[in-house]
Formats: structure tokens, C-alpha cells, sequence
């Protein structure tokens, strides 16, 4: 039977496919790091007490912890399940390049964990009561910042999928290159909250996940790479 | 160490599919093989042997590219295969000791996905046809999770019947695999020889209906010696 090469965007759709379906079929695996999203707010409201304006004042940071954090939760569906089964050799060793099949892995991922985030955010910032100028601060950073964690973190996973407690490491790993993300959407919420423009804040996070969107699949290649050697 | 002798100057180089020159390989510092030259022409059915833990395995991922060898180098038709990557993953089918099957999907899914990713246009007919080929008739619509090892074994294998690669690299193929299996396994390397592919395989098993003269052997011996410098 003739074969030929794949196009890049037939490639990137055939792995998304796969893994939107894979996770349609496992999901817990994506409903428990939201789970684990809306209860870690939840909590806070419990420890600190109901008084709203302390509530206000560290809403985004809660909101944006809680997001580092979950995503951390699901990062392991990226690479080891596959590294596991041996299915990740096989897409090594495809005639595809591998930085499609990482982007395609990556997107699925975001899919899965960064876009149902941002869904639920508005309705938990309504519990933490967030300032009202500050929702569309918040989806915005949201919306730009969450890619870059699964791209940031994709890098953390590929370096450790092939050691057996990776766990502690991972985060060791990837909460370090997660800060930059942090400081600059809580600083874009607080600043909306101020009634200022941040507008600087934010195209510093598009700064970022344009840089990390470019060079983070590159880097995963190689680290993959790495990994199964 | 017996090796296939390799005399690069004097022979057709014309046909041959993949040679290795002088490759080492060293795990926990411990010598694997040392300066060992491989030669693979077209009709070839290689035997790897040796005892466990004497670098089969290791031999196989060095010769796809998956692992690098402490020194030595693996060549696709005289061309260095990291020179080459996507025409050679074009022509080869490597099956390690993780057969690549996801548990979240059917037989029929994870033959044609993986199918696809090497680039085939075969259609559901042709992957129903594989997996009937290797007596899996019946289990199209299985979750891969519900089937049994040599099954996910078969669902690799099926791949096979669909490939246009010439190189195959099989690592421990019949394990797991009932005896009508092997015998249809060995009657499909016939027909892959004879249109100019060639086969490597680890395998404990004799092959059973090969003449002895046919195949290559290249046996690996267990040593303890450590490696120095």
C-alpha cells in the first residue's frame, strides 16, 4: 500500500483527534483537576472568612494559584500514559516532524484543562467577590496566559516522563517558569480593579505565549528525545 | 563477536537497506557490543541472539534512532539516518516491547490512527481486513483494554499487512502470540523478503519454517566487564 508523507495540518488534526477522543473516554482525568480548581477557591473563603473585601483584594492571586496548580494536576496526561504504552516511541518514530505531533498534544491538552478553566473562573470570582472591572482583566490574562502554562509545562513533562516518581520533580521543575505568568495577570487584574488601562501587562503575557507557543515545541522534541533514549 | 562482515568499497551498495559501522553501546557501565558492523541488504531476514540483558533490545533502538550509541553510527542507504529522518521512519516499522495500543480505543481505531500517522490511506475496509488477517475478527469495535497482551501484540502487528517499509525491526515478535499466529507471521516475512524488504528480530524461538542457511545470525554474548576508557 503507497504511503506518503502526511501535511502538517492532517497530522496536527489526526493527534488532536486522538487525544480529545482518549480523554473523552478517561473523564476523570479531566474533570478532576477542575474539581480540584474549584475546591482549592472554595477553600479560601472557608479559612479566611466572608469579609468581601479581604476576599477582593486577593482574589486574583487565589484565582491564578489555583489555576498554576491544577494545571500541574493534569500535566502527566501529556506525555506519560503514551511513554507507558510504548505509543510515543511510535509517534517518534513516524516520518512526521515531531514539533506537529507536540503542538498537537500540547493544543489538546489546553483544550482539556486551560479552556474549561476559564469557563468556570468568572462564576468563582463571583464567590471570591472580584472587583467588577476586573472581569474581563481576568479573562483576558486567562485566555492568553493558561497556553503558556501547558506549554511551559509540556517542556517539565517530556524531561521526566521517563522516570518512575517524577511527581515532585516536575513541579519542582515547572512552578519556577510559571512566575513570570503569575506576576504579570495578577498585576493586569489588580490594575483593572484600580480602574487603570493594562494594557502593558497584558501584551507582555502575549509576549510570552508567542515566544513560549514558538520555541516550547522545539524544546519538548528534543527533551522527548532525550527521555526515550 | 561474529559479525556480518562489512566491506563497504567492494559490494553493490545499491541494496543496502541499513548498515551500522562500528557501534558501541554501553548501559550502567557495563559494554554491550563493541565495534560492531552491521550490514542489511534487501531479502535479508536477520536473527539477533543472546542471552537476556546482553543488549538486543538496545542493539534494535540504536539501529531505529530511538537510543544513540556511545560511538559508531547507523546509516539508511548510505545516508546518516539523522540526515535522513523522515524518509527512513518512511520505510521502517519497529515494534519494541511496548506495542503502542491505547487502551481507550478500539482495535479498529488504534490500527487506523496509527496507520494514518505513518502516512497510509488505507480505509476502514483495509484495517478491518488486517486485523480479520491476524484472527482478530470480532474484536474490531473492543475497547483495546478489554483485550489480552498477545492481542494488543496482534493490533501492532497488524500494521504489517499494510506497510510499505522495507526495513522491519521486530523486537521479540512471537511473544504472547499463539502458534497459528507465528506460523501466518513467518509466511508474511517471506513474502516482505521476497519483495525486497528485509527483517531484524530478537527472538528466543527458532524460526520454524526458514531453511537454517537463510538466516543471518549476529549473537550478542553476555559480558560483566566494565568499560574503560
Amino acid at each position: 500500500m503507497p504511503t506518503s508523507p502526511l501535511s502538517y495540518r492532517a497530522t496536527f488534526g489526526l493527534v488532536l483527534k486522538r487525544d480529545l477522543t482518549i480523554a473523552m473516554r478517561h473523564k476523570d482525568d479531566v474533570i478532576n483537576p477542575l474539581l480540584f480548581f474549584v475546591m482549592v477557591i472554595t477553600l479560601f473563603p472557608l479559612g479566611i472568612g466572608p469579609e468581601a473585601q479581604t476576599l477582593s483584594r486577593i482574589a486574583p492571586g487565589i484565582i491564578w494559584v489555583a489555576a498554576l496548580l491544577s494545571t500541574l494536576l493534569s500535566l502527566d496526561r501529556l506525555f506519560k500514559a503514551d511513554h507507558n504504552d510504548g505509543s510515543l516511541e511510535q509517534m517518534l518514530l513516524s516520518p512526521n516532524p515531531v514539533f506537529i505531533l507536540v503542538i498537537a498534544k500540547i493544543t489538546a491538552h489546553w483544550l482539556l484543562t486551560g479552556l474549561p478553566l476559564i469557563l468556570m473562573a468568572p462564576l468563582l470570582a463571583v464567590l471570591l467577590h472580584l472587583n467588577e472591572h476586573s472581569y474581563s482583566a481576568l479573562m483576558l490574562t486567562l485566555l492568553l496566559g493558561t497556553p503558556v502554562l501547558s506549554l511551559l509545562g509540556a517542556i517539565g513533562v517530556a524531561l521526566t516522563v521517563g522516570i518512575k516518581k517524577g511527581g515532585v520533580l516536575l513541579s519542582l521543575l515547572v512552578l519556577p517558569l510559571y512566575i513570570p505568568v503569575l506576576i504579570f495577570a495578577t498585576s493586569a487584574i489588580d490594575t483593572a480593579a484600580l480602574g487603570l488601562p493594562y494594557s502593558g501587562q497584558l501584551a507582555i503575557i502575549a509576549a510570552l505565549f508567542l515566544g513560549s507557543l514558538t520555541l516550547a515545541p522545539f524544546a519538548v522534541a528534543a527533551a522527548l528525545k532525550v527521555s526515550t533514549n | 563477536m561474529p559479525v556480518t562482515n562489512s566491506n563497504h568499497s567492494a559490494i553493490n551498495t545499491a541494496s543496502i537497506l541499513l548498515s551500522a559501522t562500528e557501534l558501541t553501546c554501553i548501559r550502567e557501565e557495563r559494554l554491550l557490543f563493541d565495534q560492531l558492523n552491521i550490514e542489511v541488504n534487501s531479502g535479508d531476514i536477520i536473527q539477533i541472539e543472546g542471552p537476556n540483558g546482553s543488549g538486543k533490545s538496545s542493539l534494535l533502538r540504536i539501529l531505529t534512532g530511538l537510543s544513540q550509541p556511545y560511538d559508531g553510527k547507523v546509516f539508511y542507504k548510505a545516508q546518516a539516518i539523522a540526515q535522513c529522518r523522515e524518509e527512513f521512519h518512511q520505510d521502517l516499522f519497529y515494534l519494541g516491547h511496548l506495542p503502542g495500543v491505547k487502551g481507550e480505543m478500539s482495535a479498529q481505531e488504534n490500527l487506523s490512527f496509527n496507520l494514518a500517522l505513518q502516512g497510509s490511506n488505507a480505509q476502514h475496509d483495509d484495517c478491518e481486513a488486517a486485523l480479520a488477517k491476524v484472527n482478530l475478527t470480532g474484536f474490531e469495535e473492543s475497547l483495546a483494554s478489554h483485550l489480552s497482551a498477545g492481542q494488543h501484540r496482534k493490533i501492532a502487528l497488524a500494521r504489517l499487512h499494510h506497510s510499505s517499509a522495507k526495513i522491519w525491526l521486530l523486537d521479540e515478535p512471537f511473544t504472547a502470540i499463539d502458534k497459528e499466529g507465528v506460523l501466518a507471521l513467518e509466511q508474511l516475512f517471506k513474502a516482505h523478503l521476497a519483495r525486497g524488504g528485509c527483517v531484524i528480530l530478537t527472538t528466543h524461538q527458532d524460526l520454524l519454517t526458514f531453511p537454517a542457511e537463510q538466516i543471518k545470525k549476529i549473537t550478542l554474548e553476555y559480558s560483566l566487564n566494565g568499560y574503560s576508557e
